[in-house]
């Protein structure tokens, strides 16, 4: 029980989300009528990828620190899975934004905030593949790692203000560059947060499973 | 420490610029490639684009000559000299002495660069004296990016393409910046907020620095 009890919660939480997010009343706001509810997927797999390569940013911090092969791992399947979400996010908004915005890319800061992580991160596959040596790889990956964290999360505070946004807040919404706290209902809320909790808990839950596989198939060539 | 520590760099950066001198190929290499860059553009576009697209094609061949102007600069040292530099001077030394050699070197590349715009592709600067400011800023922030990007690029033997994927997402927030403060040199009214995007461009310049000096010792450890 004290292994799993997580994953029953994941299980309970997004089984809420897909009941409750489809069936609570929400508000009707402009021309969104009740797309409203791609909120409780969109919003919440963008939140689990920002804490993915959060997690994958402190396992890069900690092989520096002392370099375990495993840790190395860790930092590269958190941010295979984060990338994944990151490209469902990418998607369900696109088809969104085409519903209510016209087209699929709008310029939006959000969507190229998520298209640069998209971008920086296949470059961390790349520059991870491109070298043989263990040892090595794992340094060089966690220097590109915290090196490019510590960009992006500027990046994403900085482009709202500059490029104008079709997201609730608009153009020069300080501090918050995903979600405007305000226009969201009491009752939607009650929805969203279990569902950003749901969709982060199975972002970990895939990656730990990614890493149990691995972990198999070194013993399998170990013997 | 601190007077011995930046008589190293000191000495770091004097034999950057010596390499430089003696081998000028490398130094006229990257030069030819600005004025061929330049003129190549100016053939495609003929004279005097719009202020718009001449902002944005200005920063753009920036970036390609400065990944150009730094990929070098950790590919030139030999295994053997590294381990030479890192047992006499220290990695953080070292990486300090590439980034002002780096910056020196692509602040000048960029003002030839501004000079041979003017020249092929009119100019649409209305205040020069500001949009000379933000040339040298611009290309500080560039070539402290590259910089540390090189020596990634470098510690996995990889070229310059490497270089351009890992460094075009992360460059995004400087090069936005930089077209924005630009603007202001193309107008004549002055615009509100100016200096806290200036500001932040040198927040932001200094945390890479910061970033540089803390993970360079990591990237060389052997």
């Amino acid at each position: 029980m004290r292994q799993y009890w997580w994953k029953i919660l994941c299980i309970v939480l997004l089984l809420y989300t897909f009941t409750a997010g489809f069936l609570v009343k929400v508000p009707e706001i402009g021309n969104l009528y009740q797309t409203i509810r791609n909120l409780f997927f969109h919003v919440p797999m963008w939140f689990a990828q920002l804490v993915l390569i959060t997690i994958s940013l402190v396992y890069s911090i900690m092989y520096l620190r002392n370099p375990q092969a495993k840790y190395d791992l860790y930092a590269l399947q958190f941010v295979q899975t984060g990338t994944v979400l990151g490209c469902l996010g990418l998607v369900t908004g696109m088809i969104w934004a085409n519903y209510t915005w016209g087209t699929p890319w709008n310029n939006d800061p959000k969507q190229l905030g998520v298209a640069i992580a998209l971008l920086i991160y296949l470059a961390y596959f790349v520059l991870r593949n491109s070298m043989t040596d263990l040892d090595k790889r794992g340094r060089v990956a966690a220097v590109y790692n915290i090196f490019a964290y510590f960009i992006y999360i500027p990046m994403i505070l900085i482009l709202p203000r500059l490029v104008e946004s079709l997201h609730p807040g608009g153009k020069g919404v300080e501090g918050n560059p995903g979600l405007n706290g305000g226009d969201l209902d009491p009752t939607m809320r009650l929805v969203f947060w279990p569902a950003v909790l749901g969709w982060t808990l199975l972002g970990v839950w895939i990656t730990t499973l990614y890493l149990r596989m691995k972990a198999l198939e070194e013993k399998k060539h170990a013997h | 420490m601190a007077g011995n520590q930046s008589k190293h760099i000191w000495a770091l950066v004097k034999k950057d610029f010596l390499l430089e001198v003696r081998q000028q190929y490398t130094f006229y290499g990257i030069l030819l490639y600005v004025a061929s860059t330049i003129f190549v553009l100016y053939m495609a576009m003929g004279e005097g684009p719009e202020e718009k697209v001449w902002n944005g094609l200005f920063w753009m061949i920036q970036l390609f000559i400065c990944i150009n102007a730094v990929a070098k600069s950790f590919l030139q040292e030999s295994r053997g000299r590294m381990l030479y530099f890192y047992t006499i001077a220290g990695a953080r030394d070292f990486v300090l002495a590439k980034l002002i050699f780096n910056l020196v070197l692509m602040m000048l590349m960029s003002l030839v660069s501004l000079l041979l715009f003017q020249l092929f592709l009119g100019n649409p600067v209305h205040n020069p004296l500001k949009f000379i400011g933000i040339v040298c800023l611009g290309g500080c922030s560039l070539s402290l990016v590259f910089t540390f990007l090189a020596a990634i690029a470098a510690r996995a033997q990889q070229n310059a393409a490497l270089m351009a994927i890992m460094g075009f997402p992360l460059i995004i927030p400087q090069i936005l910046l930089l077209m924005r403060i630009s603007n202001a040199a193309f107008a004549d009214v002055i615009q509100a907020g100016l200096t806290s995007i200036v500001l932040m461009l040198i927040g932001l310049d200094i945390m890479v620095v910061a970033l540089a000096v803390i993970l360079f010792p990591f990237l060389w450890k052997d």
